[in-house]
């Protein structure tokens, strides 16, 4: 993100290698607005249906992502959740002339459904589902990936509401060789070439097949913003949020691994065996993500609070992991010295992240930072440093930090 | 043989002493606000009022190619060696629909591999731009 690097310059001189080769910084005040991004952003960018507290990172394509304060509902808001388009919007069109086509190689037959025919022929689920993007955090990595350059918020998690796809799928009928499925979406290619496809990526046909895996209509109880994916989008949860396709028009059934474009290459891949930073990784050393890794975040406080010397600090957030659970939430005040246990709820559905609070106390006057760490239920946690390097900047799940002066 | 270790060590204990005279004034310095406001004024750059881009030679090239597909927004974001931007054009005009650039292709990469260069920000960087508030007692 420009804001770390135009930072850097400033305080470089200012860094201390504290304990465990943390650096504390110690010159707090630095005067707002010195970001590239801010010297011309007086006229605020507006996203239709969203909050314009979000920060845009891009503004053609929209990409915005949720400064982490406001993510503190239970239930991400949808004017809250995060934007991330490859391409232009799609003209808004009625979604009463609105189809879904499923078809493929691996499908029994071609079948063309409407909105009304899917909401009428299908039981409907809602689930709360965790989706953030696969670069969720790449502002981070060193040296720099190219791509927008997400810090924290790229994730939300609202209450989606549509048909299950395997219902759909198995409505179809699927061959014995289907292995993977495929979308198409009716977004715009940014060189406005109609002959070409912004993005078609797709999911193995097992995670395909999941209970919360939805062709969703409905985010919130309420139409799915355009930004979103108005009128139809699948939503998966827990893989990254490329494979939740945006007006969805189309599902093909693969007996292969989808070609769409942003499935090869080095597009929401990282490389198969870890790799030095810096290292140029051949397209055929890559491999695609799938799960996301455990993360969280603090929601409440911001990051910034002075409070008063003697007072308790009620802390709370949300932690996710992928496809698992997450089984410990700890917080440290000490730059990961130590660690206080939180109390962690369950997700309201599998999929869903989960809630935590705690109220922590600091010894004495000064500067702290409040660090969080969640763990998976396979033992797998949050690193404090920013995980293996890979050349797009994916799956930065370091821990998030945030600030607290006591005086 | 002494005199030559008496000399070693006496360089090491200068070199020494000015380093830490240095960032002594540095840690003055930035604990002033006026200091950081001064210091960060010599750091920027003029900026082009409608992109945002760093006014300097190779800009208007820069506009006209880059921002005829997507945002001036998506290059000041970005950082890269100029083998690292090369990347990104080739990877553009591979699956991008983005032209060839000819001649202007170096006044590109020079432009854009001398004003939104790498800065090596180590493993993970301090926290930044805080902004303080009181919170409030409940």
């Amino acid at each position: 993100m420009s804001k770390r690097r135009t930072f850097i310059k400033k305080s470089s001189l200012a860094l201390l290698s504290g304990f465990v080769g943390t650096p504390i910084i110690f010159a707090k005040n630095l005067p707002k607005g010195m970001e590239p991004l801010g010297y011309f952003d007086d006229d605020v960018f507006i996203i239709p249906g969203k909050d314009e507290r979000l920060t845009v990172l891009n503004d053609r394509p929209i990409n915005a992502e949720t400064p982490p304060h406001l993510l503190d509902e239970e239930v991400t808001s949808s004017s809250l959740h995060f934007v991330r388009n490859n391409g232009l919007l799609p003209k808004k069109s009625d979604p009463k002339q609105w189809t879904l086509t499923i078809e493929g190689e691996s499908a029994e037959r071609s079948v063309s459904y409407s909105l009304s025919e899917l909401k009428n022929k299908f039981d409907h689920y809602t689930y709360q589902l965790v989706l953030e993007c696969g670069g969720n955090g790449r502002s981070e990595f060193n040296p720099p990936a190219k791509g927008n350059q997400w810090t924290l918020g790229a994730v939300g998690c609202s209450k989606w509401t549509g048909v299950r796809l395997k219902d759909v799928l198995n409505d179809v009928g699927l061959k014995n060789d289907a292995v993977y499925i495929g979308y198409y979406g009716k977004d715009i290619h940014l060189s406005q070439n109609p002959e070409k496809v912004v993005i078609s990526r797709g999911i193995p046909l097992k995670k395909a097949m999941e209970e919360e895996t939805l062709i969703a209509w409905e985010m919130n109880g309420e139409d799915i913003p355009e930004v979103n994916g108005f009128p139809l989008r699948l939503v998966v949860g827990g893989w990254p949020a490329s494979t939740s396709g945006k007006w969805l028009s189309r599902i093909v059934v693969r007996n292969k691994v989808h070609d769409g474009p942003k499935m090869g290459g080095q597009s929401y891949r990282v490389p198969c065996e870890s790799v030095a930073p810096n290292t140029k990784v051949e397209d055929e050393d890559m491999c695609i993500i799938e799960s996301m890794p455990v993360k969280s975040l603090i929601t409440y406080p911001k990051s910034g609070a002075i409070i008063r010397e003697g007072k308790s600090l009620e802390l709370r957030g949300h932690a996710w992991a992928g496809d698992l659970e997450v089984s410990k939430m700890e917080v440290s005040i000490d730059f990961g010295a130590t660690w206080n246990q939180t109390v962690l709820q369950k997700p309201v559905n599998r999929l869903a992240w989960q809630h935590w609070k705690v109220s922590v106390q600091f010894p004495q006057k000064g500067y702290y930072e409040v660090w969080a760490k969640a763990t998976d239920l396979k033992g797998a946690a949050q690193p404090m440093v920013v995980p293996g390097w890979n050349p797009r900047g994916y799956l930065n799940n370091a821990c998030h930090r945030i600030a607290i002066k006591v005086l | 043989m002494r005199k030559v270790i008496f000399i070693v060590v006496s360089i090491a204990y200068i070199t020494l002493s000015f380093v830490q005279c240095s960032t002594d004034t540095s840690k003055r310095e930035l604990n002033s606000e006026e200091s950081v406001d001064s210091v960060s004024i010599v750091h920027m750059p003029a900026m082009d009022s409608t992109s945002g881009l760093v006014i300097d030679e190779g800009m208007e090239l820069v506009k006209a190619n880059c921002t005829a597909c997507h945002s001036s927004k998506l290059i000041i974001q970005n950082r890269a060696s100029r083998e690292g931007w090369l990347d990104m054009i080739r990877w553009m005009q591979e699956t991008q629909n983005l032209w060839p650039l000819g001649a202007n292709e170096e006044i590109i990469l020079k432009y854009l591999a001398k004003n939104y260069a790498p800065e090596n920000v180590g493993r993970r960087a301090p926290l930044e731009e805080i902004e303080w508030y009181t919170l409030e007692d409940k």
